[in-house]
């Protein structure tokens, strides 16, 4: 919050976080070390490698789609209604978080699932999950749903209900309160929200593991491949699992190029994020 | 100066606490009271009889300790070969073994304790009425099969091949259980799984056999590691499953033995 950083932090407190960044930063060395280089380029641009990563891409970006689609109504409705039983609602629905996600591939299995809840119904619609880039989607979108809304729940809480209530008494709608004064002012948690759940789907092994299969082209993403190389050819999975790096690098660096676009809703929340943190 | 004096403790705590924690992955050797331990890696297939053979061991050497680590076979060669701590070495096939004997890090020849065979695993019902190994290439019939990287996808390939039919599975998963996950929760119609995994599963899928299995058998190699801690009590936990009881063990769970 403070934007001068002009007090000192105590030694200890840079000795720990020197310790966490090695902690972090050493495994990803070790990876990068343990890359066979002479056999990088055709090691990853096999075709199971390629078809892997392709099928990653799609699939995430179909997800994080997914996860903008059902997730911003639901950090409105968090963020904004009053109603009872909130904080159980807001508590469940961050449970993918906290949850092993094969645990989530199961739970999807027994409800997309030709046995499964709804699988029935599906069946009937003609519609088989079961298998299908489709499986891997909703997987991917069920881990990943709640980094976008606990970000933009956050982006809407800091930025607070001034501005919405000003635009109100000059008689806006609620859809153009929304439209043109709450959206624009959390666009850049939206924003971050979206590329958060992007790496959250690209890294997802789990529940597509459990739920949707394995079959190259078609279900068997990146980490599955990485799983599956790991089993015969260990050189291959070392540089895929670089390449992947590389990619979640690429997707972090680009939401942290949007940072000057954030100090925006850092300015807007001023004082607030203090009643803010108090009222959660 | 005071407020430091908490950080301080702190960092002193977090140290030695980190110090704890490597001190206690230095590999567990120590053969001190008169109590020796045993350290076995063993491919996931063999848990059920291994688990029951290890007590049984400890029964009949008082004193001794068996700790089983059950993972992947490949996975297990892979942390063998990295170093990890381990007396005795028992792989669901013969290429994971090779890996470890190769590096040298064998202590006598491997001897195959046992053999399995694939077959069919179907949903409680057999809802696509699958009736032998042809029935799985008819269209429509959604079967799941191991990889051809891992062993059962290896041994579901050369049948295939020696059959003359053409596989067109819906998921090549990375192991065996992943195949019966999906046939326990009735998402394929069939898969091929091993015949001591449907003998495990407690009657949660339907087998059906078929003649051509046999020829693709897996066999699994036991070694005694040339890093065993102790040398005799290794020894002795590999002939011990060499023995009547670890056959009757073996043949129990749907093993065959040589």
């Amino acid at each position: 919050m403070s934007r001068s950083n002009t007090v000192p932090l105590p030694r200890w407190v840079l000795a720990g976080a020197a310790a966490g960044a090695l902690f972090l930063l050493l495994p990803l060395a070790a990876v990068a070390a343990e890359v066979n280089w002479a056999e990088f380029i055709p090691l990853v641009t096999s075709e199971s490698s390629l078809a892997a990563l392709s099928l990653s891409l799609r699939t995430a970006a179909a997800s994080t789609l997914l996860c903008v689609l059902l997730g911003v109504p639901l950090a409105l409705v968090l963020a904004r209604a009053r109603f009872p039983g909130k904080r159980l609602v807001r508590s469940l629905v961050l449970l993918p978080l906290v949850l092993p996600p094969v645990v989530g591939g199961i739970a999807l299995l027994y409800t997309f699932g030709r046995q499964g809840l709804l699988g029935g119904a599906l069946e009937a619609m003609g519609v088989q999950v079961a298998f299908s880039t489709a499986a891997v989607v909703l997987a991917q979108t069920f881990v990943a749903l709640p980094f976008l809304v606990l970000t933009l729940e956050g982006a809407l809480r800091t930025a607070g209900t001034r501005y919405e209530a000003v635009a109100a008494t000059l008689g806006a709608r609620p859809w153009t309160v929304l439209r043109r004064v709450t959206v624009p002012l959390v666009l850049p948690g939206l924003a971050s929200g979206a590329v958060l759940s992007f790496a959250r789907c690209l890294g997802e092994f789990g529940a597509t593991l459990a739920f949707a299969g394995s079959l190259q082209g078609v279900t068997r993403t990146l980490p599955l491949e990485i799983y599956l190389q790991r089993e015969a050819d260990a050189d291959a999975a070392v540089a895929l699992s670089l390449v992947l790096v590389l990619v979640a690098v690429v997707v972090v660096g680009l939401s942290y190029r949007s940072a000057p676009a954030r100090s925006a809703d850092t300015r807007s929340a001023g004082g607030r994020s203090a009643t803010a943190g108090a009222a959660d | 100066m005071s407020r430091c004096r908490p950080g301080r403790a702190l960092a002193a705590l977090l140290l030695t606490g980190t110090l704890g924690l490597s001190a206690c992955a230095v590999p567990a050797g120590d053969q001190q009271n008169g109590t020796s331990e045993l350290t076995v890696f063993a491919a996931a297939s063999l848990a059920a009889p291994f688990t029951r053979l290890a007590e049984d061991f400890e029964a009949a050497h008082p004193g001794t300790t068996v700790r089983l680590n059950l993972a992947g076979s490949a996975d297990l060669a892979a942390q063998i070969l990295a170093g990890a701590p381990a007396d005795v070495f028992a792989s669901a096939d013969e290429a994971n073994m090779a890996k470890v004997v190769d590096a040298g890090m064998a202590a006598e020849e491997p001897r195959n304790i046992a053999t399995n065979t694939l077959t069919i695993a179907v949903p409680a019902g057999n809802p696509a009425g699958i009736a032998g190994f042809a029935d799985l290439a008819a269209a429509g019939v959604q079967v799941v099969v191991c990889a051809e990287q891992v062993p059962c996808g290896a041994a579901a390939e050369k049948l295939a091949q020696n059959a003359g039919i053409l596989l067109a599975p819906v998921s090549e998963e990375s192991s065996v259980t992943g195949v019966m996950g999906k046939v326990v929760s009735g998402e394929a119609d069939a898969g091929l799984v091993y015949v001591t995994d449907v003998r495990a599963s407690g009657g949660k899928v339907q087998e059906v056999p078929f003649p051509e299995a046999k020829e693709a058998v897996n066999r699994y190699p036991l070694v005694r590691l040339a890093a065993a801690g102790d040398s005799g009590l290794a020894d002795a936990f590999v002939r011990y499953v060499g023995a009547d009881e670890g056959r009757r063990a073996l043949q129990e769970a749907g093993f065959g033995v040589p």
